[in-house]
């Protein structure tokens, strides 16, 4: 494929992504997980890793996912697309809507959809956390052996720990931070064993 | 002419700085633009913001996307909301643009390669942390969640694309709101 196509399939890949996702943080997780992994262009662990580093780094989630992927895939071509993308469908819809509908929020038919559609992220976004747990946990796949494994069990005392701090409202760039400096730990100290 | 040059121009370097400084997004922006945009500048009030941020929610797309855009049309038309969705993202753009070449070149290294097994938990924690946040937000009713539910389960269960199950819940949601309408009218009959 030329980089040409490339961009024009990321700018329209990021362009749905945009317009189909509402609500903020990690709502649009779901879709972008769907899209870049059956276009092939991260695997679900290159995810999980960028989330870390977007999280540690000023700026919304969506905007840096795009930059990230487009970067990967195509340059800083394919980058300047999937942010265009992404960016796009917003900045359309909120010029109508501040132009022409200032009551929209108001409209019976938006209240109808949101009414389905904050539900529905809940649901979609846990899904999207099930599968990243399965690669967290069980990498090579999963069997009941893989609960005594070393790889198991250290990830999920660093879970736990994490989760604790998370909800204690520790900000997201120390639970990154104290999570890499367990993860050296338990890295080397397996070596050992 | 150039009174609205020099708003667009504050506009691009107010969101400039605050797409720099803000971590986790749109809801993380909400009281740096209240600072600049409300209090520093009196660009609009602070009933605006709650209805930016009720559009902002009630649209697709980033948050801080919509809330960039919205502010920067009220401030200065078309090439205001420009501006402000242009100084939004500048920032992420670079520094991402910047750390994807460095992230290239450690992803091999052991250390790295340890410190991001590590962080893969952490961010599993944080999502999940994130997840009960937006579930204390959403109106808690028996519709909400059967759709919470059939999200999960198909999404989770069922090899069928996102986007089905975003659109299947959204009509699900207006066909339940005309039905609840219809149940109040037909009780109090009030409004006619």
């Amino acid at each position: 494929m030329s980089t040409a196509e490339l961009c024009l399939q990321l700018f329209l890949t990021f362009l749905k992504i945009g317009a189909f996702t509402f609500g903020g943080g990690y709502a649009m997780l779901p879709l972008m997980e769907q899209e870049v992994l059956d276009h092939g262009w991260l695997t679900l662990e290159e995810i999980v890793n960028f989330i870390a580093v977007s999280e540690s780094t000023p700026g919304p989630f969506a905007i840096n996912m795009a930059t990230y992927i487009g970067t990967e895939t195509a340059g800083f071509l394919g980058a300047v697309c999937a942010t265009l993308g992404v960016v796009t469908p917003s900045f359309i819809i909120i010029l109508i809507v501040a132009r022409f509908f200032m009551k929209f929020k108001d409209n019976f038919v938006v209240r109808g959809l949101m009414t389905g559609l904050k539900p529905a992220v809940i649901g979609l976004i846990a899904a999207a956390i099930l599968s990243v747990g399965a690669g967290v946990f069980f990498p090579l796949g999963f069997s009941f052996g893989t609960f005594i494994t070393y790889q198991f069990i250290t990830s999920f005392i660093i879970f736990i720990g994490m989760l604790v701090l998370a909800f204690k409202k520790l900000h997201p760039i120390f639970v990154v931070l104290i999570s890499a400096a367990l993860g050296i730990g338990v890295g080397f100290l397996g070596r050992l064993l | 002419m150039k009174e609205k040059l020099k708003r667009i121009f504050t506009l691009l370097t107010t969101f400039l700085r605050i797409g720099a400084f803000t971590f986790g997004g749109g809801y993380a922006m909400i009281p740096l633009v209240q600072r600049e945009v409300v209090e520093k500048h009196k660009w609009i009030s602070d009933d605006d913001v709650l209805e930016v941020i009720a559009i902002a929610e009630s649209t697709p797309g980033p948050i801080a996307i919509n809330m960039a855009t919205f502010v920067g049309y009220r401030v200065a038309g078309f090439f205001g909301s420009l501006a402000a969705t242009f100084g939004v993202v500048f920032p992420s753009f670079v520094i991402i643009y910047i750390i994807s070449f460095i992230l290239r070149q450690f992803q091999e290294n052991i250390v790295v390669k340890y410190a991001f097994s590590g962080i893969r938990a952490g961010v599993l924690a944080l999502l999940c942390k994130s997840l009960y946040s937006m579930y204390k937000k959403v109106k808690k009713h028996v519709f909400a969640y059967i759709i919470m539910a059939a999200a999960f389960v198909v999404s989770a269960f069922i090899d069928i694309h996102v986007l089905w199950i975003i659109g299947g819940c959204a009509l699900a949601g207006l066909v339940y709101s005309l039905i609840a309408e219809k149940a109040k009218g037909g009780k109090t009959n009030v409004n006619g």
